[in-house]
């Protein structure tokens, strides 16, 4: 099998999105910046992503490409929803910095 | 073209019902009632025309409009059977019905809600075509739940007042007992024969073979439900009380047609009573007793038409009398003379009602008979053939019944004649204390007697001349009515050949009646007697006057009871069902404000959890690997 895979080899894009992964957890933690966040979310899920592909072409199965798929198309609605929610809360509050965000105490 | 005239004829009178209820209010009252008369007279005619049809050719008429249920081996349409019985019913009840809708017109005039007065007797009129037409017993069953739910709306027709709601509720309540047995009744026979159509199921009973106990108890169920809708022995209590409806209503619903939906029905379940003597027996033995106490309690009633609703009662329970010694024809016979000179007597109750504005009382009645000449002389004639003189309406068919209970059994015929003769004494009453002597009411009332206008004047001149001439049906000599049955029933009821026995036989009938007549005469004419105020009755006329008590009994017994259980219910069980569903409530509650205090509202912490959780996750799905 001459591929990408074989050449680079499984256990580096391993390393890639785990590192990917964490970095997006750190961002989320880290940062109050509320469009930081959110794209640190993203760089999550792209992690996922990337590992599902990576497994995909190595074991020959579509499946884990075909579930890429839809979890783009879901994240990219959720990027809709999301950015919109920001924007009002923009609006709103005249800021994005989600430490100011107190009053949606229950 | 058959079909069509048929369907005309059961749907002409809803036509009637539809246009009242959506128009009846933006139209002057005379069209709403004319439309609602017209409607009814056209049912009317049809049925002629299906008479004379049938009259010719002596077939039966059926026609099947759809199936309608069809489970397994069970199988049942909607159709409609034109037969001797049913024609027969249909004449009487479109014909009666017509002249009562015209006599409404005039008599209801006074009312705001007159649309709505016509809207439901059209759909009673309805209801009781769908009830005789239908060919099997479910269609039966849906006319008989929708004169009962007429009954009902009409009684209360005057909602203001409680005590009408209360017996409009009484009828509802009392006929659902009965209704509760005809259900089972027809359960029982579907169960048997896979059918409800009479014809099939006579075919099936001819072919043998069914098991006499369930039969038994089929029939047993089905008189049950005759005894609620005809108001028989114990379930008669709703019929003196419906007496609150608009008069019209009494004479239509209550006396000539509704109420003998139950012998309808048991003679055209003729081949199944047959069948089951000892079902004929209690039959028999309740009409009696119904005829005995229901013309006891009517010798010392005040109210007029409480009068002629426990005459109805009586006259009833002698049709059952007829109907459990077998003889369907007879039974039927006193059906319709019964329906001519009971309408004619509470139409013209109706206009002495209409004439004294209002009042019912027999006791603030009297001399009436110059100031209504028309009403006197129709209610003496049909007075005259419920009392069974010679040669009134009534005499032949009451006269009949009594000959056939000779024949069966004695005691029986004692019975049906004490009850024949009590007739005679409280109709004459009710003649003299209300049309004879002297005026007891107040002056203001005596100034204003008046004859009613023509609109009621004429449908009891032609009631009277029925219950004139309405016994020649079915004289001894000439059985018209009997031939015409002959198909629907068993011919096993043999002719009469006038004998000596049978002449006899009249002439105690005759003179038991006469004797009534001259009791009432001596102690209403002669002594003037005027029934005492209520609180002066005392003794066994109390008990009487007070019908026996048998209210006040149902009261204690069922009443009661279930008003004390309901009771328990809301008190008791409610509120204890009520604390369990409540102490949920607090639970879910008392949670939600414990874990509401989770949202601090800073994201942060949110985030933070959220990764902790993954993390927890992962950890769990590595350690369970």
């Amino acid at each position: 099998m001459n591929n990408v895979i074989n050449q680079i080899g499984i256990e580096n894009y391993i390393f890639l999105a785990s590192l990917l992964f964490c970095i997006g957890v750190f961002g989320v933690l880290y940062r109050r910046n509320a469009i930081i966040v959110f794209m640190s979310i993203e760089i999550m899920l792209n992690a996922v992503n990337l590992l599902f592909v990576a497994f995909s072409t190595f074991r020959q199965d579509a499946e884990g490409q075909v579930f890429v798929f839809f979890s783009m198309a879901v994240a990219a609605a959720e990027v809709a929803v999301g950015l919109a929610i920001l924007v009002s809360v923009y609006r709103n509050i005249g800021s994005i910095d989600i430490a100011n965000l107190k009053n949606l105490k229950g | 073209m058959d079909k069509t005239l048929a369907l005309v004829l059961l749907l002409s009178p809803f036509a009637g019902f539809l246009f009242n209820v959506f128009f009846g209010k933006k139209v002057s009252k005379g069209v709403s009632g004319a439309i609602g008369t017209i409607t009814v007279l056209v049912s009317f005619l049809l049925s002629i025309c299906f008479f004379a049809q049938l009259n010719q050719n002596g077939k039966p008429f059926e026609i099947s409009l759809f199936d309608w249920i069809s489970v397994h081996n069970f199988k049942l349409d909607f159709g409609l059977l034109l037969d001797q019985l049913s024609l027969l019913w249909l004449l009487f009840v479109t014909g009666i019905g017509s002249l009562i809708h015209l006599y409404s017109i005039s008599y209801m005039h006074d009312d705001e809600n007159m649309h709505k007065f016509f809207a439901y007797l059209n759909l009673f009129i309805f209801f009781m075509i769908t009830l005789v037409i239908g060919n099997n017993l479910l269609v039966m069953f849906i006319g008989w739940e929708g004169v009962g739910l007429c009954s009902y709306l009409l009684i209360g027709f005057w909602y203001k007042n409680q005590s009408y709601n209360d017996a409009a509720n009484k009828a509802f309540i009392m006929n659902r007992i009965g209704d509760l047995g005809f259900l089972i009744g027809i359960f029982i026979l579907g169960s048997l024969f896979s059918t409800l159509n009479y014809v099939e199921i006579k075919q099936a009973l001819l072919d043998g073979n069914a098991n006499t106990a369930l039969l038994s108890a089929a029939a047993l169920c089905l008189f049950i439900g005759a005894c609620g809708k005809s108001a028989q022995l114990p379930l008669y209590t709703w019929l003196p009380d419906a007496m609150a409806g608009p008069t019209p209503v009494s004479a239509l619903i209550h006396a000539a047609t509704m109420v003998t939906a139950g012998i309808f029905m048991v003679t055209r379940m003729n081949f199944l009573f047959d069948l089951t003597p000892d079902v004929q027996n209690i039959i028999a033995i309740v009409g009696a007793a119904t005829a005995l106490v229901a013309a006891s309690i009517g010798l010392l009633q005040n109210d007029i038409k409480k009068v002629l609703a426990y005459s109805t009662v009586s006259q009833l329970g002698l049709m059952f009398l007829a109907l459990g010694l077998g003889a369907y024809n007879v039974a039927v016979f006193h059906v319709i003379t019964h329906a001519f000179f009971k309408a004619c007597l509470f139409l013209g109750s109706g206009s002495v009602i209409h004439g004294l504005h209002g009042e019912q009382d027999m006791r603030k009645m009297g001399g009436l008979r110059k100031a209504m000449p028309i009403t006197f002389w129709t209610m003496m004639i049909s007075t005259l053939a419920i009392a069974g003189i010679f040669p009134f309406a009534g005499f032949w068919s009451k006269d009949e019944i009594l000959m056939v209970a000779f024949e069966h059994n004695k005691v029986l015929w004692v019975v049906a004649s004490i009850a024949s003769i009590m007739t005679a004494f409280y109709m004459f009453r009710l003649m003299y204390l209300t049309f004879f002597k002297d005026f007891r009411g107040t002056q203001h009332q005596k100034d204003h007697l008046h004859e009613s206008p023509s609109l009621i004047t004429i449908p009891l001149v032609i009631l009277a001349i029925l219950a004139f001439i309405g016994g020649a049906i079915n004289l001894p000599g000439s059985t018209w009515l009997n031939h015409f049955l002959g198909p629907i029933l068993a011919a096993k009821h043999e002719e009469h050949a006038l004998g000596s026995h049978e002449y006899m036989l009249m002439g105690i009938a005759m003179a038991g009646a006469v004797f009534g007549i001259l009791w009432a005469y001596s102690k209403y004419i002669k002594q003037a007697f005027v029934p005492k105020e209520d609180a002066e009755i005392i003794g066994f006329n109390k008990v009487i006057y007070n019908k026996y008590y048998v209210d006040e009994f149902y009261t204690f017994l069922i009443v009661r009871p279930l008003n004390s259980l309901s009771n328990f219910f809301r008190t008791t069980l409610e509120s204890a069902l009520g604390k369990v569903v409540f102490s949920f409530g607090t639970v879910a509650n008392g949670i939600g404000i414990q874990g509401k205090k989770l949202q601090t509202g800073s994201i942060g912490l949110y985030l933070f959890a959220f990764v902790i959780g993954i993390c927890a996750i992962i950890t769990y799905l590595f350690i369970a690997k």
